[in-house]
Formats: C-alpha cells, structure tokens, sequence
C-alpha cells in the first residue's frame, strides 16, 4: 500500500536489485567479520609476542599456513554438524541433540572398530547409528508434533545416557583405529577433516538450491500450512532434516573418534549443539524458518574456530575465553540485524 | 439505508481537515497533494485501489508516518503538530486496523484500558475497570462481559473491544480499515449499527472499504483517491458505483464482470461429490460439477463452505462421502492426492496458507509443479525460469522480475503468483475460495477474466464468494449452504441476491420454497 501503481513497476526494479543486494550481503553476510577478527588476532598475537606495536603485525602467529590449517581442522566438527543444524533452523526447528547424538556415534564407531578385520565398519557404524537417533528425533516430531525443542531437549539428555550406556562408562580407546586416517591423515596435502567438512557444504548447499526437496524445506521453514496445501508432505520434509542432522552428527562423531583414537559417552561432544546453533546464526540464517543460506553456516563456523584459535594465541585465558566468545556471538549478530534492517528501510 | 439521521453535534466547521498532504518514500512518491475534510459526526468514506494512498493517508493521521512539509492538518480547527501517535492519540484520533491490535490472553476490560488502567493508589482497580468497560460494551449491544479472555471472541467481537477502547480514549475520529472483511453479513448489520451509534454521538469516522454496496449503505460522503492524488468527494446522492468506479479506476473497465464461456447443462459433471461430511461442520452434502461450468457456491460466514472445499481437497478429514472425479472414485488421504488427481484448491486466507512471502515469484509459482519437471529430484532451472516467465506474461502479474520476493507484491498480484501456482499443474477441477479477497478492482477484473478463460478451455471452477455480485456475475449455476448442509441451488433465471439471502438465512424459509 505504500507505494504508487504508476511507479509500481520501477520501484519493484529497485526491490529486485535490492533483494539481490541483500541475498549477496547475507551470503557472505559476516565474511568481513571473519576477515577483520583474522586481522585482528594477527595483530594481537603479534603484539603479545613481540611487544612492539610496529612489528605486532608482521611477527603475528595467526596467519600462517599451519596455523590456517589448524583453524580449519578444528571448524571442521562443528561445520559439519552445523550444516545439519541449518535444515533443520531453515524449517523453524532446532537440534539440541547433535552433541549427544554425536557422542553415542563415536562410541559405536569405536566398538565396532575393535572387531578386527571389520574395524572399518565401523564408519557406517557410526554414522547409521546418528541417523537412527535423528530420524527417531525427526519421527516424534512430524508423527506425534511435538514441538522439537522439547523432543530434541529430551534426546539431548537420553542419548548422552546410551552413549554412557555403551561404554560401561567408561572411555573406548582402540590405538589400532582401522579408519584414523580421517582424523590424522591427508589427502594431497589437506587433512581429511577439511575434506570432509568442505564435502558436506556443498551436498548440503547442493540439496538446498538444487533438488525439489531444497524448495520443500525452505516452503515448510516459511509457512507449513501453505506448504501442505501445496501437496508438499511435511512429516516428510521434517524427517529427513532430522534425519540429516543426526546423519551429519554421525559423521562428526566418526571423525572425533578417529582424531582421538578414543570416545567418552560421558565428555564428547558436551554443547556442541550451541557451537554449532552459533554458527548458523552467525551465518544469517532466520529462527524462525525459510530464510538462510549453508554458505553463511561455514563462514559462521570459521569465526567461532579463529575466535576459539585468536584467543588461545594472544594467551587470553580459558575463562575469559568464554566471555569474549559469547559476547561476540551477540554483538556479530546485533550488528548484522542492524545493517539489514538499514539496507531495507532505505 | 433509511436511517440518515442529523448529527447531534454542532456543524461548526470541519473536525479534521488535512489539505496539501504529500509523502514521499525513497523512489516513490505515494501521495501527492491530498486532501480530506471530515466533518463531525459524519461517516466519511475513503475508497481507492490498492495502492491509491488510503493507508498512507491514514497513517500520516495516526502519526506512524509524518507528511512532507507543506501539509496542514487541523483537528477541529486546532492545527496539528503531530511528531508521533502520542500527540495524535491526544488530539482525539483512533485507528482500527485490518489486522486487530489486542492481547488476546488479557480479558476484555484489560484491553480497553490497556496503558490507562485506572489506579487505586499502587494497584489496578478491577472493579472501577470492570464496571465501566461493562456500561460501554453493553451500549454497544455486546453479548460478552469485561471479564471475558478475549481469544475466545470472534472477530465481530475483538473489533467490538477496539471500538470500545476508542471510545474510552474520547476519540472525536474513528478510522476503521476495512473493518468488514472477515464478518459474516449479520454481524456486518450489527457493526454498522453501532458505527451509526458513533455518528449519533457526533463521533467523525472515515471508513476504508473496497464493498461498494456498503459505503453506499453507511456513509454520507465518499472520498476517492487514484494513485497518490485526490480525486473528488461525492455527497450520498451522487453516489453510483459507475461513478466510484469511473474514479477510482480512471478508465472504463467495460463489463465487469466477464461470462465468455458456454456452459451447456447436459455435459458430463467432471466432478461429483456425494454424501460429503463430517457430521458437524459439514452435513451430507452432494453436487455435481461440470466442465467448462463456473458453481458458486455461496454462504454466511460459517456456513461450513470453506470446511466443505478444504475436505474435497483433502485438507481436512472428512467422515461420509465420495468424490468422483472424471469417472474415477478418489481416495483422497492428503493434498497431494487432490492435486495428483487433477483437484487444486485456492485458500481463502493468502498470507496465511497460501503465498510463501520470503521466496521469489519463480519459486512460488513452480512449487507445485518443480516436482513433475524435475529429474530424480534435481530442479530443472530453465524450465522453472520459462514457466515463471509465462505465467507473469499470461496472468499480467506486475513485477520486475521472477526473483523478487513475493512478500513485496501488492495482494492482487500475489493472488495471481499464487493461482498461477495451481494453474501450473493443469487442473480438471479448481476450487477457489474467496479468489478476490483483498484484492484492488483491476486485478478483480482479471481474475474474473481468468476464471471465465479456464471454464472456457473445459476445466471445472467451483466458486466460494461472500460478495454476492460477484458470484452472480461470473456463475453459471449457485449452491447456497446454511449450517453445514445444502439449502437450495439456483440457476439461470432463479439467481438474484434476494433469493440467495433467503437461502443463506433461512430466514424466510417459507418464501424461498414458495417461490
């Protein structure tokens, strides 16, 4: 109603450049965010090592091809799990079980792995059991409509005990791990983690812009009950992101257990689902549903590792560590909201 | 009407006078030297299409937007410096919107005196707020008490609190957006009642409403705006909706209504529905369907119609009955069936189950269709691009290009994103529910264009409409339902509004089957 019909069509002109503008903007959305905390960290590490603000730039630790590969290896977890957590926040749900659901995978990868001659096995092992447990999460909430917060609240607190459970509470260590390659080994150069991680974006970016279940997920993210009148099967859509996610927290948990040689139902993976919520919000994509991009989850992932990895190297100590991670998490999002909201009011 | 009284307040000169009124947003100018004068205890309405400026107006007198300098605004003479709603509140001027402003979880009384609780001392008194929210609501004929969860109001009843509310605010104008669009026509009666009360009590009101026939019923004067500018005032004995619609539109619309396609009664039904109910909302009801046939299908506001089309398509369970479509008996467990089947429904509330807002055009359109066209489930982007492309060439929708969101589109041309969506899968049936609600005039026309091509190409469009023009207009036959059941079918000659009333309301059952 606020704009005229005779300069309908030219003002739309601007609307579709706009939108372009800003799907671009909340693409890359927090990648100068990303590249200013890089900088930033440079510097400071620099600065704690050197003492002198003139040389703190060039005798920084943080940009260096080892240390840039180490950032990644640790993003590559929670990349993965995040990816995951996209669909489901594209369709206005949350996982809070990646955590506990990545724990009990590590430990059936882990048994498995000790049965000699079919230790390898123990991939699929883990990464079948993750999507038992998501399609059980994705099962009560499309079949029952239990609100998945709650669901998922409750997975987060009962699959930690089956991952207890499996271990006799105890930590499973196999120092002959058939499959420790992923998590130590490269493949021309760059570590299977990364490999891994940067291979799931990109199915995940793949299913989301290039399949009809994509459009379906983000329709049921924008409006369920326009989605089902459209003949779009909802449970259908809802069981396949949670089954994603819990797919995708199976793998996590196979590449933690080959890092590690070893898994505790107890300890791994503990909040990890608000790593990996962190980088989903941090890469634009709406609580609410039906707007986001997997692009924005990676470079939402990459800032909480350089935070994570910048913090350790300027000597912050691990408590202070935590302040200035959540802080930052607010204030990335505070100042997102705020350009977006000023790009489209202009 | 006939009831035209005098207004009891004094005529001393205009309550509201807004002269040189312009706003320019960034890229567009959406008014351009308006003008209204209300007088006081006069019912004033303002009519446009969508677009015209009417909200904008309005939210200038609310002050949610300030005017560009050079506008005057006077309230009853006393000049208006209005930098928020605060200052235009004081001055007397209340809005209710289209999309009610209520806490539903707070009782009836709350509301009302939301923000200006009277106080005993620290606390709220209850009772002080509970004995005059009662006085005033009982003035207005309200059937709920001051103690009522408002939730559990209807419609009619939560616009009945928000006028309430500006009574006790002392407003001396009422501004009501298009307040009859969800009431059924009895509680339109009774609004309108009260709204003449408002006018008895020298309470100004500018009434926005796209419903010819009820401007003509209420107002003693209707403004017009085109396209940001003020066209003219009429007085109520100029009014004639030939010269509303002359300027309004601006041109000639020819015949509104548009009746093209031939319906030959003896043709095969294509659809046919027996015994279809669930024992409540909808009571055995049957009918068949033609091709190439328009049925209305008209009602009061709960008379189970929308529950009875939401069933075909599967939408919702029903208990008895068969849809037999094209010879083929249905097993219709969900949406996807209908639409498999070559059954397509088209909501009746857009925004809330029918476009989705954050995705383009090219997405809404394709989304029923991306599926067929896919291969293994891989989207085929060119023909998703070509047949958007189409679609907004063949149904003119008005947008620069298939990537924009539809959430920036005018309702007319979101309605036509949305049925072009249902065209996409080239249905046999189409079941369109209240296809031009909301919607300005010229995209109506086309609408009603589009509805008389697909009957003409031999497709079957049952008809749901509460305006009751417009399903004379463009049916060929009219099924009225009454709580639930079939109460008659009207044909050729048979149809006209009195007859369609009668049915509806049962009110004079005994006249309509002597008849």
């Amino acid at each position: 109603m606020s704009t005229v019909k005779t300069t309908e069509a030219p003002s739309q002109k601007n609307v579709a450049a706009k939108q372009h503008m800003q799907g671009i903007l909340r693409a890359v959305g927090m990648l100068p965010i990303l590249i200013l905390i890089g900088l930033m960290f440079q510097f400071l590490s620099g600065y704690v090592e050197s003492g002198s603000v003139s040389s703190a730039f060039s005798s920084g630790r943080f940009i260096s091809a080892l240390n840039l590969s180490t950032v990644a290896q640790q993003a590559a977890v929670n990349t993965v799990l995040a990816a995951g957590m996209t669909f489901v926040i594209l369709t206005g749900g949350i996982d809070l079980s990646v955590g506990s659901i990545l724990a009990v995978a590590a430990m059936a990868a882990l048994i498995v792995s000790k049965f000699p001659s079919i230790g390898i096995l123990g991939i699929p092992a883990g990464l079948l059991t993750g999507l038992a447990f998501g399609l059980i999460n994705g099962g009560l909430i499309s079949a029952m409509r239990l609100p998945p917060f709650i669901v998922t609240l409750g997975s987060l607190t009962a699959v930690r005990g089956v991952a207890r459970l499996m271990g006799d509470d105890t930590t499973v260590f196999n120092s002959d791990l058939p499959f420790a390659f992923i998590g130590n080994g490269s493949l021309f150069g760059v570590s299977w983690l990364i490999i891994i991680a940067v291979v799931a974006i990109i199915t995940s970016w793949f299913v989301l812009r290039r399949t009809v279940l994509g459009v379906h997920i983000y329709a049921v993210g924008g409006n369920p009950d326009a989605a089902r009148l459209s003949g779009i099967k909802v449970w259908a859509v809802l069981l396949f992101v949670y089954g994603a996610s819990g797919l995708l927290s199976g793998l996590g948990g196979v590449m933690q257990a080959a890092r590690l040689y070893a898994a505790n139902g107890l300890q791994l993976g503990t909040s990890y689902e608000l790593d990996a919520i962190a980088a989903v919000i941090l890469g634009g994509t709406s609580f609410v549903g039906g707007v986001g991009s997997i692009v924005g989850t990676l470079v939402g992932a990459l800032i909480i590792a350089v935070l994570a990895n910048g913090l350790i190297l300027t000597g912050v100590s691990d408590v202070w560590q935590f302040i200035i991670k959540g802080l930052v998490i607010i204030g990335a999002v505070a100042l997102d909201r705020y350009r977006m909201s000023g790009g489209a009011r202009t | 009407m006939t009831d035209r009284s005098e207004p009891s307040a004094v005529h001393d000169g205009p309550i509201l006078e807004m002269r040189n009124i312009s706003k320019t947003f960034p890229g567009v100018k959406a008014l351009s030297n308006v003008q209204l004068t209300v007088a006081p205890g006069e019912i004033h309405a303002l009519m446009g299409e969508n677009g015209a400026g009417k909200s904008t107006l309005m939210k200038i007198l609310s002050g949610a937007y300030q005017a560009d300098p050079g506008a005057i605004i006077k309230v009853a003479g006393v000049p208006l410096v209005s930098r928020g709603p605060l200052e235009s509140k004081a001055a007397g001027i209340s809005i209710i919107y289209q999309e009610l402003a209520l806490s539903p979880n707070l009782t009836v009384a709350e509301n009302i005196f939301l923000g200006r609780e009277p106080r005993n001392g620290a606390f709220i008194d209850r009772a002080a707020m509970s004995k005059s929210a009662g006085e005033v609501l009982a003035r207005l004929g309200a059937t709920f008490g001051p103690t009522t969860i408002v939730s559990t109001l209807s419609i009619a009843e939560r616009q009945m609190v928000e006028i309430a509310r500006a009574v006790f605010a002392n407003s001396r104008i009422l501004v009501m957006d298009e307040p009859t669009t969800a009431l059924s026509s009895r509680e339109t009666d009774k609004l309108f009642a009260i709204v003449r009360k408002l006018r008895q009590d020298g309470i100004a009101i500018i009434y926005i409403s796209h419903r010819m026939a009820e401007v003509y019923e209420l107002s003693d004067r209707v403004s017009i705006l085109r396209d940001g500018t003020y066209v003219g005032t009429l007085e109520h004995d100029q009014m004639t909706p030939d010269a509303i619609v002359k300027m309004m539109v601006g041109r000639d619309l020819g015949s509104f209504y548009k009746k093209e396609h031939r319906f030959r009664p003896n043709a095969a039904p294509i659809l046919e529905v027996r015994n279809m109910g669930d024992g409540r909302r909808v009571k055995d009801v049957s009918f068949a369907l033609h091709a190439g046939e328009v049925l209305g299908l008209a009602g009061l506001v709960g008379a189970g119609r929308t529950e009875l089309a939401r069933m075909l398509f599967g939408a919702d369970r029903h208990v008895t009955g068969t849809v037999v479509l094209a010879g083929k008996t249905l097993e219709i467990k969900g949406p996807q069936d209908a639409i498999d089947a070559g059954l397509v429904y088209l909501t009746e509330d857009r925004k809330a189950e029918g476009v989705l807002l954050d995705m383009s055009v090219k997405d809404n359109i394709n989304l029923m269709i991306c599926g067929k066209d896919a291969k293994s489930g891989i989207l085929n982007l060119a023909k998703m691009k070509s047949r958007a492309k189409a679609a907004i060439s063949a149904l003119s929708i008005r947008v620069a290009s298939a990537d924009v969101n539809v959430g920036s589109l005018s309702g007319g041309n979101q309605q036509k994103v949305l049925l072009s969506r249902l065209l996409e899968t080239k249905p046999l049936v189409l079941i369109l529910d209240e296809p031009t609600r909301g919607v300005d005039i010229g995209a109506k026309s086309e609408i009603y264009r589009i509805i008389d091509e697909l009957a003409k190409a031999g497709a079957g469009v049952l008809v749901i409409s509460s305006e009751l023009p417009e399903v004379i207009g463009i049916a060929d036959r009219i099924l009225v339902m009454r709580e639930g059941h079939l109460e008659g079918e009207l044909q050729g000659e048979q149809i006209n509004q009195e007859r369609i009333i009668a049915l509806a309301t049962a009110a004079d059952r005994e006249l309509a089957k002597a008849s």
